[in-house]
């Protein structure tokens, strides 16, 4: 009984230094927005669309994002330009509904869109949180450069011919009868 | 039935079926890629793989395909042992071994059975590093798309295309792992149901080009079960949409109608929804003869007052608007001013198939086509008039070698060998047509005469049958006519059932008349003969069905003031007498929703909802009542035309009111109500949802217009919700708006909603028959035989109404042509490829002359399409030469040829 007490009062008094340690550690908190926080480049803010390394648009419009996200708030409609590249006609955010999963990110297999670490995006009209590709689509390529999806697809687009991506042999000749 | 073992369980299945079919049936989960429900196994692809046990002494147990492993009783398997998995393993890993990265911008993703298997199987890493075969794709035609990489050479197109639909340029080429599927060279596809190769191949092969161009994956369409209106067949469709246009119609399986297959009218020809000539808004003719804007209100305010002003108001109906609209329209005029809308002929043609229908012939639905064994086609051209009919005769003259293979004991499952067993064998199938007809490749004889001599010839079999069975006695005519008597005679007797078909593409009642009396005198010989008439359009019999007074051309005589046209272009009917009677028309209100020459000579229009806007029945060829479901909200002043013709007489009702008003006054019509649920049905307190639960953007969507995201449209009109909450796996199947269930996204997953493979659905209604077939025959008495000379020729695409106002499929209707024997040319001073037009006609088209010897002599042939109208109906007309007129290219190869 003693004993459980003394440690009782043990305790206490260790927490009592370690608050009061913390009187001459340096803050965490900053003076946002004078001072800058570091945030790391996987954080998860603002979202965009991105570039392959030849500056084509990354994004073949394959939905995978807007059905990977838990809050429905990405829409698009796929179209085809005359390379054959499949591409979003409209590709849309809505940032009043997002909320920064990044489970958009994972799907995506052409590493298109990124979350960036932005996260200043506050608006006083919630319609403005409504991004268009126009104010989605960025001139880089992101976290993940070098990256190309038709350099290792099979759709043929002008530029790349069928057996042109990564470890394909050229097109078979169908007529051929040797063995 | 044999009870088998696996994995420990005993299962009673079905005897006779292979053990993929018995265990799909019994909800145990087997990859497979080459069998197919409808066309049986060829153990191709060795994804199906399991261990069948000796004895129960046997731990190790061999490795058996179980598409090509029969049910016997007290068989013992295992589909979850180590052995069958690893196996299954190594096989998809094989057939991965060269797929190309390809599913992001695949449009089989999604709804692909190779990703399905592939993760049923479990391979998720790919270990093989080397060089992947790549192949050039070609250009298919305005339909189907071609990526050959992704091929896993299971040879379901071929076995589709060729053995299933009789298609001759589909073929596999080239040896080893260059195996390539495609034509001998780039060109359209020919045959009538190549869109099948979508549903049929089970990889991104062979993709649909009409919804790739704006492409939506399956789990963001919005859909709902609907009835094809491109023939009077009403095949099940699934259509779907998404931001409001039409993206795509789907095979809906219905095991007595169309099973898994659908022509390529039917698939591709709904473009027409979103077509420019669309019209969206209410117009009113101003005074320059051009159509005013008008509100939804101003409009029937109009209408209304326009109505008030006159005594006498017609209706015309249509046999492609629904029942709901046809008795809108009724309830509107009176049913003594209502009008089906067909010509007198039409009607007098689709009264015989009503009475065929009504009396105690045997008229099979067209799944039973598929089991008679001796057909005679008189006068219709069924590939291009009813094309899934087309289908199912081309099955029913396999019976021939699946009788061959039962008294080999061979079943009939084992498709390969049964094939290999029957070579070119087939049933007796008996064409008998004016024209070339695409069935003659398959016919045991083919008979080309005109319609009055088809007439003839049916006179002669019914006086054969009647007279004499065995054709002993002397009769008038040529012997060599008696000869081809005598031969269809025996043919029809020595069949188990045979098959008379016939339909109104033969524009002559008297010939149908004929056909049901030939029925009729072959079914005293025969109690299992059968009888099927073709009807003109998906609802023909419907409003024959409600109107007995008037046609087209009675409808002038009562000088009307005003004429209220519902979802009909009277041109297409009426042909060259269109202009004489659209001018002695007083006031014209047309309810449509397409731009054609009845609405542009409307005072007012009104914005129709198309089929796949508006919940509607349908009576289709036989007698079968069946509900079309709206599949999205059209937007605008757009509305059914019920609820338009309801709104000029200021009332409200929801389509199962006016099905209640029809069974009402048509005892028969009683039906109607069984074809689906109505309005209040629910499950478990919920609709039935049109979206899938994993559709996406409903948060964005519509967030350009308002952030605030706007409320589902509300359906009042059925039990259906323009949402994604419901349970679809239980919902009732005319209610059903995809198939879908875990693990099988791609249609495949059909046998999860059959009672057991190739079975009814699970949650079918039963079959809503319009007419019971009490009566008995009464034959008709013989009229006169009219011969034409003009005689129009129906293609798939562009003969129906709607189909050809589709972008893609207005690719594929023929160019204008006079097809006639070499004397009539020669008199003419025409050779092939000249330009001729007709001069009797106010719309002067250039025709190209095909020369064509096969046609009966006095024939002259035009295609019945939509430029040509003015044609319609001539009995005869005499063409003159252009001069230096130069046909345009023909873009099907078999076209270039003749
Ligand atoms: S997942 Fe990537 S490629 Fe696909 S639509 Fe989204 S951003 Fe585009
Ligand atoms: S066929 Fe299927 S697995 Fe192959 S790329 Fe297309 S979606 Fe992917
Ligand atoms: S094209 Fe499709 S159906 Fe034909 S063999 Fe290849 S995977 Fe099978
Ligand atoms: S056969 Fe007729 S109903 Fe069936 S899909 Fe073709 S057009 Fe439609
Ligand atoms: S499904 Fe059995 S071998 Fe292909």
């Amino acid at each position: 009984m003693l004993l459980d007490m003394l440690s009782a009062i043990w305790s206490q008094l260790l927490t009592l230094a370690e608050v009061l340690k913390h009187t001459f550690t340096k803050a965490d908190t900053v003076q946002y927005p004078e001072e800058m926080p570091y945030l790391a480049p996987r954080y998860r803010g603002r979202i965009v669309l991105t570039r392959d390394p030849d500056g084509h648009e990354r994004c073949v419009a394959c939905n995978l994002c807007a059905v990977a996200c838990p809050v429905d708030c990405i829409a698009l409609q796929k179209t085809e330009d005359e390379d054959g590249r499949w591409y979003p006609e409209f590709f849309r955010i809505n940032f009043s509904r997002c909320i920064m999963c990044g489970m958009c990110e994972e799907a995506c297999p052409t590493y298109s869109i990124q979350l960036t670490p932005d996260f200043e995006m506050c608006e006083y009209d919630r319609q403005n949180m409504v991004y268009e590709k126009e104010h989605l689509l960025i001139s880089g390529q992101g976290k993940y450069p070098g990256y190309s999806f038709y350099n290792v697809a099979g759709k043929s687009i002008a530029g790349k011919d069928k057996g042109e991506a990564l470890n394909e042999s050229p097109p078979v000749d169908v007529r051929s009868l040797l063995p | 039935m044999p009870i088998i073992t696996v994995d420990g369980y005993e299962l009673e299945v079905k005897a006779g079926t292979n053990l993929l079919d018995a265990l799909l049936s019994r909800n145990i989960d087997v990859p497979y890629f080459c069998w197919h429900p409808a066309m049986g196994s060829i153990g191709a692809c060795r994804q199906c793989a399991v261990v069948q046990y000796a004895n129960k002494d046997d731990d190790r147990g061999r490795i058996v395909m179980s598409c090509m492993t029969a049910v016997t009783e007290g068989a013992i398997f295992s589909v979850d042992t180590n052995n069958a998995v690893t196996f299954r393993e190594s096989v998809i890993e094989n057939l991965m071994l060269n797929h190309p990265h390809d599913c992001p911008v695949c449009e089989e993703g999604g709804e692909c059975h190779l990703q399905d298997m592939t993760v049923m199987v479990g391979h998720r890493n790919r270990q093989y590093t080397g060089r992947k075969t790549t192949f050039r794709n070609q250009y298919l035609g305005p339909f189907i798309g071609h990526e050959m990489n992704r091929c896993i050479t299971c040879y379901r197109c071929t076995r589709f295309y060729q053995d299933y639909a009789g298609g001759h340029d589909l073929n596999a080429f080239g040896s080893r792992d260059r195996v390539f599927f495609g034509r001998a060279e780039s060109g359209v596809l020919e045959n009538e149901f190549a869109g099948n190769l979508i549903e049929v191949c089970p990889t991104g092969v062979f993709t649909d080009k009409t919804l790739s161009k704006n492409y939506t994956r399956k789990w963001d369409l919005q859909s709902a079960p609907t009835v094809c209106t491109g023939c009077s067949l009403g095949c099940n469709t699934y259509t779907s949409e998404r931001y409001g246009e039409l993206r795509r119609v789907h095979n809906r399986y219905n095991q007595e109608v169309n099973g898994y297959f659908l022509c390529d009218r039917g698939r591709f020809g709904s473009g027409y929804v979103d077509s420019p000539k669309r019209i969206r808004q209410a117009g009113m003719l101003n005074a320059a003869g051009l159509y005013d804007v008008v509100s939804k209100d101003s409009a029937i305010e109009h209408v209304r007052s326009m109505l008030a002003n006159a005594s006498k108001i017609k209706g015309i109906g249509s046999p492609r608007a629904s029942l709901e609209s046809n008795q809108s329209l009724r309830d509107l005029v009176g049913e003594d001013n209502y009008c089906s809308g067909m010509t007198n002929t039409e009607r007098e043609m689709h009264a015989v198939i009503l009475d065929v229908l009504r009396s105690d012939l045997n008229s099979p639905s067209m799944s039973e086509v598929e089991n008679f064994d001796a057909v005679l086609v008189l006068g219709e051209d069924v590939t291009n008039h009813a094309p899934r009919l087309a289908l199912s005769i081309r099955q029913a003259t396999r019976n021939k070698s699946l009788k061959l293979a039962a008294e080999t004991q061979l079943s009939e499952w084992q498709d390969a060998a049964v094939r290999e067993l029957a070579q070119n064998q087939r049933s007796p199938l008996i064409v008998v047509t004016p024209m070339t007809d695409r069935l003659d490749e398959i016919a045991s004889q083919s008979l080309r005469m005109s319609f009055g001599d088809i007439t003839k010839l049916t006179q002669g079999l019914i006086d054969a049958l009647t007279s004499d069975v065995s054709g002993e006695k002397q009769r008038a005519g040529s012997s060599e006519s008696n000869e081809v008597v005598r031969g269809i005679i025996e043919t029809l007797l020595a069949a188990e059932r045979p098959l008379i078909v016939s339909g109104t593409s033969v524009g002559s009642p008297e010939l149908l008349k004929r056909a049901a009396n030939l029925a009729a005198a072959l079914k005293q010989h025969k109690k299992t003969a059968g009888i099927f008439l073709c009807a003109s359009e998906v609802n023909s019999l419907g409003v024959c069905l409600i109107d007995n007074h008037h046609s087209l051309e009675s409808i002038l005589d009562e000088a009307p003031e005003v004429v209220i046209v519902l979802e009909n272009d009277l041109s297409l009917r009426l042909g060259h007498r269109f202009d004489s009677w659209i001018a002695k028309m007083p006031r014209l209100i047309a309810v449509d929703h397409l731009d054609h020459l009845t609405t542009s000579k409307a005072d007012i229009v009104l914005p129709a909802a198309t089929d796949p806007e508006c919940e509607g029945s349908y009576i289709n060829t036989e007698g079968r009542a069946q509900r079309s479901m709206a599949v999205f909200k059209p937007a605008g002043n757009i509305a059914a035309s019920y609820h338009w013709l309801d709104a000029l007489r200021d009332v409200t009702r929801v389509p199962s009111e006016i099905r209640a008003a029809l069974a009402n006054q048509f005892s028969e019509l009683q039906v109607l109500d069984d074809a689906a649920p109505d309005e209040k049905f629910r499950d478990a307190g919920g609709k039935q949802p049109r979206m899938t639960h994993r559709s996406s953007g409903r948060t964005a969507m519509y967030a350009d217009i308002s952030v605030h995201e706007p409320k589902q449209p509300i359906d009042e009109d059925s039990a259906m919700a323009f949402s994604m909450e419901g349970n679809q796996n239980r919902s009732p199947s005319a209610l059903r708006a995809y198939t879908w269930t875990p693990g099988w996204n791609s249609n495949q997953s059909i046998h999860k909603f059959q009672i057991e493979v190739n079975g009814s659905d699970v949650a079918a209604n039963p079959p809503s028959f319009v007419f019971s077939d009490s009566e008995s025959f009464c034959h008709y008495p013989r009229g006169n035989i009219s011969n034409n000379v003009l005689i129009p020729q129906f293609h798939i695409f562009g003969s129906d109404e709607l189909s050809a106002f589709s972008d893609e499929l207005s690719q594929r209707v023929p160019l204008p042509y006079l097809r006639i024997r070499s004397e009539d040319a020669q008199r003419l001073g025409l050779t092939k490829d000249d330009g001729v037009m007709c001069d009797q006609v106010k719309k002067s088209t250039p025709l190209r002359i095909i020369i064509d010897d096969d046609l009966p002599v006095d024939c002259m042939v035009y295609p019945k399409i939509a430029e040509l109208f003015e044609l319609n109906g001539l009995d005869n007309a005499s063409f003159v030469r252009i001069d230096g007129w130069h046909s345009p290219p023909a873009i099907i190869t078999s076209d270039r040829t003749n």
